[in-house]
């Protein structure tokens, strides 16, 4: 394609938003509220993502070492921690490490640990966290076969009802993307088909004269993305707004302190972003498909 | 150069527009499709740049086989074949200099070439003074010859004309004829159906004659031989 005919499709593109009023508020409107629709639930998505993925970079493995190991079977136990693959961080807690933690955790009934101090009876170990939090029952497993491990905790049972848990929850979130953007698109090339019907004569002509179907396809291909942009931009607009004034209030509420909201950005910026591209997608592909059929001439 | 081979085209409706049509139109070459209403004159230009398909026969045209061209050529056909429709089929939201300029802006010709060869089109059709008119402010005569000057505007190798001065007062229609005329003299090949008899009568050319679907009458410098 020439550069000028681009531009020719380009101004025909934008001029068709113009002369078609009504059909292109309807179409706009349809593109908004179901992208508005799909911004709420990516939002709320997003954030319960970000929830479950702080508790479950909790989880981690903690390898106690037998009490006879020896300071260079220690050593030889971290590098084959770090050689293992999957893990993030290794950080090795002596026994008396363990003992000031223990101590902070009590508080004001240290004092119950007194006279443990001489006779310590807890192991060195080694804090270990793995890269993909799911791995973590695979990854405990390996490190029980290295020798000189006594053992190995990571809240056996618990964890993996939890992992099946968020599991199920991200599952159940991507149909409801998938089914939501699907309902979006029905609905945006529901309202483009009835645009380009009315326009069934002007195609018709048009190939008679000698068009291409992409020379006619074009315009409307550029009409529909740009339909979704600017079906995009109210929903982004109300709800980035919305977002502000839900983190203010649950900054000020304090009994919502527990809730650890995502900041605007960048969230907000990557839900925007989404929604536009998915806007305009939509609004592209709309207008192929309700054209197919009127390109028959 | 145009040929139909025993063509027949059956409506999906049942109606029988043509039974066997043969002919060869060879390049260069004026020719009138006459015959009565209904008959099936619209019917054979259609078949010619592939409006219609036949449901048997075989038509060439420009050497091309139009049976075996494939759906992503047809508009290259279209664009080496002027035409000029019955119902002249303007662009509704469109000026007539825009309509004439669509035809070209198809076949993307630099914008200075459009604007110039437009402005000469609509001269030789007389509407230069309309150009920035919608076709629904026109007269049928006018939209008639905007119609013509969209079909020309390419230098087509074929005009086909279906009732090109069907709503033209005489002056313009012999304006029109003459344009035609002309425009075959400088090689293009002009297939033309018309109920007007003063024209066949008086510009003698070849006639094709068509009755209920079957060429009756081909003669060379013939006659319209109806009544009106
Ligand atoms: N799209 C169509 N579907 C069904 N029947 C059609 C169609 N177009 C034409 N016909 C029928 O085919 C026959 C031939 O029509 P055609 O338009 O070719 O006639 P014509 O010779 O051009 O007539 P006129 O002089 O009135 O323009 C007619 O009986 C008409 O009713
Ligand atoms: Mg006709």
């Amino acid at each position: 394609m020439k550069l000028r005919t681009f531009r020719r499709h380009l101004r025909e593109g934008v001029k068709n938003i113009g002369r078609n009023g009504w059909m292109t508020f309807a179409s706009v409107s349809a593109v908004a509220v179901t992208l508005f629709l799909l911004g709420v639930f990516l939002i709320l998505a997003m954030n319960v993502n970000h929830f479950m993925a702080h508790v479950e970079s909790q989880v981690e493995i903690k390898v106690y070492l037998t009490p006879d190991a020896k300071p260079e079977q220690v050593k030889a136990v971290e590098t084959a921690l770090r050689n293992q693959s999957g893990i993030k961080s290794v950080v090795y807690v002596s026994k008396d490490q363990g003992m000031e933690e223990l101590k902070k955790r009590l508080g004001d009934k240290a004092e119950l640990l007194e006279g443990l101090e001489k006779q310590n009876p807890l192991q060195d170990r080694f804090d270990v966290k793995t890269y993909d939090p799911h791995q973590t029952p695979q990854v405990a497993e390996k490190i029980r076969q290295i020798p000189h491990v006594d053992e190995v905790q990571y809240g056996k049972g618990w964890v993996e009802k939890f992992f099946d848990f968020t599991r199920m929850v991200r599952n159940v979130g991507l149909v409801f993307i998938v089914g939501l953007a699907f309902t979006a698109m029905f609905l945006i090339s529901n309202t483009i088909k009835i645009t380009i019907f009315a326009r069934r004569r002007e195609i018709e002509i048009m190939k008679l004269v000698g068009a291409t179907n992409w020379f006619i396809r074009w315009p409307f291909f550029i009409e529909g993305m740009l339909l979704g942009f600017l079906g995009a931009l109210l929903p982004i607009a109300v709800l980035w707004v919305g977002y502000h004034a839900l983190l203010d209030m649950v900054r000020q509420d304090l009994s919502l302190f527990f809730l650890d909201l995502l900041p605007v950005t960048p969230l907000m910026a990557q839900v925007s972003l989404l929604l536009v591209v998915i806007g305009m997608l939509i609004g592209m592909w709309g207008s192929l498909i309700s054209m197919r059929r009127f390109l028959k001439v | 150069m145009i040929e139909m081979i025993d063509v027949w085209k059956t409506y999906p409706n049942g109606t029988h527009a043509l039974r066997g049509i043969t002919v060869r139109i060879k390049k260069g070459e004026f020719v009138y499709v006459v015959g009565p209403s209904g008959a099936g004159k619209s019917t054979f230009i259609k078949l010619m740049y592939r409006e219609e398909r036949p449901t048997k026969g075989q038509i060439f045209v420009n050497g091309i086989n139009l049976e075996a061209l494939r759906e992503r050529r047809i508009p290259y056909l279209r664009r080496n074949i002027g035409v000029v429709f019955q119902d002249f089929k303007l662009l509704p939201k469109l000026t007539v200099h825009e309509n004439v300029a669509f035809a070209m802006e198809v076949v993307e010709a630099p914008s200075k070439q459009i604007r110039q060869r437009v402005k000469e089109v609509l001269e030789l059709v007389k509407l230069s003074h309309k150009a920035d008119v919608y076709p629904d402010e026109l007269s049928g005569g006018e939209q008639q010859r905007v119609a013509i000057a969209r079909a020309l505007v390419n230098r087509p190798s074929v005009l086909l004309a279906d009732e090109p001065t069907g709503n033209l007062d005489p002056e313009t229609s012999w304006g029109i004829m003459h344009l035609l005329e002309e425009i075959n003299n400088r090689g293009t090949t002009v297939v033309m159906a018309t109920h007007n008899r003063e024209i066949v009568n008086t510009m003698r050319k070849r006639v094709i004659a068509i009755e209920n679907g079957e060429i009756v009458r081909d003669e060379q410098r013939g006659e319209y031989g109806y009544e009106t």
